[in-house]
């Protein structure tokens, strides 16, 4: 792309255009929080036209998903949305175990509801807390990074890893966890609704920040659909999808929890939307540590799916060969030859994995619908019309993630 | 559109003589490429898919079978929540495909993302463009002959020293 859009132009064009300028913004901003790029067309501080340039982070990623099985591309998935990276190991092994048709066990099944959950109040409040931050609140950031630091105290706790977890294995989880671990997701859910209240009290009653999201960058419902939004997004337009309802998976089908909806469309019914998931979130949490139950996390099929407890592959012959039966190449079980699409919900929406079996656990086509690159392909038509400033705003309220969005 | 959401998929599928794959509750369904617009234009119109959810392909070169590119579109019914996965499949050496923007508008930067990646041209797309690989960049990257290392771009990449800049 030329780095100023009117080189490109004719001469009609040219003049149609006088009077506007070119800002360039980004790859390398604050503001955008990770590498992507605007070119903006403006008419002293209006936009005109907002013209997205992608592929800053794209590191091929699916071309990975090739070369690595089931169990090792966990690490790279892990590194789509680092906001919420368990989210996307949890998206990933379900669409392999849908492809394997292994059912999870139930302790494993609440196991990743709680973790699912834990990373949607990850991410919102990140989001929340990123966007406050660029429109001139830096208290409320804190309060956020603050909790998210707790809950990276719990992903180290299970996984030994903070952030990076690779948690998730196809059937099961690396280890199970222990009730020390339950207890301090309970400690977690007994603390945290105070400081949501704070933080619900400083940012969505903040007069400043109402009046700059209000009425801004506004999404119709029709065009939500048409553009293919989903989480969040579509849900702030009056999209009442939500696929933890919809099309239940895990242990969501036992849980009681709302969906969170608003009609504004704009960027405050977007964050309206991420608060109230996370008292949703909380619920959901809350009913699943009552009802963890006992019991193997590794599901049970021909044997040679799962992986076996780590402790038993070190203390027992039989433990040594069931590992080395489910790892070698040769030995390993065979997927249908067959081609998927799951999806789960993500903080940010539908996340998808298209897998194509070529009979191997290492995937023929590992494809990523990620949420992040629908949603800002949306950005030129929010945009349009706003004020220079009121970009912030709209970046933060959809969540771009450019790890995500370039794959 | 909601008013001419009449004709169920079995009346579809069977007018246009394709059966329909079940895998894992999946509905998936291959269309020829010659009749794929007017197939997809019905499935939106007459059938209420209204969300275009996801666009991608695979290169079938060594997967066995006769064709090449298989490209993929995943629909959705939002007042009903069905699912529908269409497969059509295209070939060297011109792999093209009419753009689905005109029905559904996240057609396209997915459409975009497998032309960058596949090379399968879009007829109608309206910025025909590469979307995340460079303008100048010459293969594509996630068909299954270009390796996985690349082939040099990357260490050929021009050095500007200090004093040149």
């Amino acid at each position: 792309m030329p780095l100023n859009l009117l080189d490109a132009d004719s001469d009609t064009e040219f003049a149609k255009r006088e009077g506007l300028w070119t800002l360039n913004f980004g790859p390398q901003h604050p503001a955008t929080h990770t590498t992507l790029r605007l070119v903006l067309e403006l008419d002293g501080e209006m936009i005109i036209d907002a013209t997205p340039d992608i592929g800053y982070l794209h590191s091929g990623f699916e071309k990975l998903g090739e070369v690595l099985d089931f169990n090792q591309y966990v690490t790279i998935v892990d590194r789509m949305n680092y906001i919420s990276p368990l989210a996307n190991e949890i998206s990933w092994h379900h669409a392999c175990e849908k492809l394997l048709g292994l059912e999870l066990t139930p302790r494993c099944s609440y196991l990743r509801t709680i973790l699912a959950e834990l990373m949607r109040i990850h991410d919102h409040l990140l989001c929340v807390g990123a966007c406050i931050l660029d429109l001139g609140g830096v208290t409320s950031m804190f309060y956020c990074l603050n909790e998210r630091e707790r809950i990276f105290d719990i992903c180290e706790r299970a996984s030994g890893q903070r952030f990076h977890t690779s948690f998730t294995r196809v059937g099961g989880l690396l280890y199970d966890v222990s009730d020390e671990w339950l207890a301090m997701v309970k400690d977690f859910i007994k603390t945290f609704p105070s400081t949501l209240k704070d933080l619900n009290r400083m940012v969505m009653k903040n007069r400043i920040f109402i009046e700059r999201t209000q009425g801004v960058g506004v999404l119709t419902r029709e065009e939500a659909i048409s553009g293919g939004a989903t989480g969040p997004v579509a849900r702030a337009s009056g999209v009442a999808r939500d696929l933890r309802r919809d099309e239940p998976y895990l242990a969501y089908s036992d849980l009681d929890f709302d969906i969170v909806c608003a009609t504004g469309g704009d960027c405050f019914a977007r964050f309206q939307v991420r608060m109230l998931e996370i008292v949703e979130s909380l619920k959901i949490i809350e009913q699943c540590l009552e009802r963890v139950p006992k019991g193997p996390i590794f599901a049970e099929g021909s044997g040679k799916e799962a992986l076996p407890d780590k402790r038993e592959v070190y203390t027992s012959i039989e433990g040594l060969i069931h590992h080395f039966e489910a790892i070698m190449p040769n030995r390993q079980m065979q997927p249908p030859r067959e081609s998927l699409y799951a999806y789960t919900e993500s903080p940010n929406g539908e996340l998808g994995f298209y897998i194509v079996s070529d009979g191997t656990l290492r995937a023929y086509r590992a494809h990523t619908r990620s949420p992040s690159l629908i949603h800002f392909a949306l950005f030129p038509q929010l945009i349009r019309g706003c004020l220079l400033s009121d970009i912030v705003a709209v970046l933060g309220s959809l969540n771009i993630i450019a790890a995500e969005l370039d794959r | 559109m909601t008013a001419k959401a009449s004709r169920s998929l079995e009346e579809l599928f069977t007018a246009w003589g394709v059966t329909c794959h079940e895998f894992r509750q999946q509905s998936q369904v291959t269309i020829a490429s010659g009749m794929f617009l007017s197939a997809m234009a019905q499935l939106r119109d007459e059938a209420g898919f209204d969300m275009l959810t996801d666009v991608t392909a695979a290169d079938l070169l060594e997967y066995g079978g006769e064709d090449r590119y298989r490209v993929v579109y995943q629909l959705i019914n939002t007042t009903s929540g069905k699912r529908l996965e269409v497969r059509v499949h295209v070939n060297d050496p011109e792999p093209r495909l009419p753009s689905m923007y005109p029905l559904w508008k996240s057609a396209d930067w997915l459409e975009r993302e497998v032309y960058d990646m596949f090379g399968v041209v879009f007829d109608g797309h309206p910025n025909p463009k590469r979307l995340l690989m460079p303008e100048e960049f010459q293969s594509f990257p996630l068909r299954k002959d270009y390796p996985v290392k690349g082939r040099g771009e990357r260490h050929n990449f021009p050095v500007i020293t200090r004093a040149e800049s």
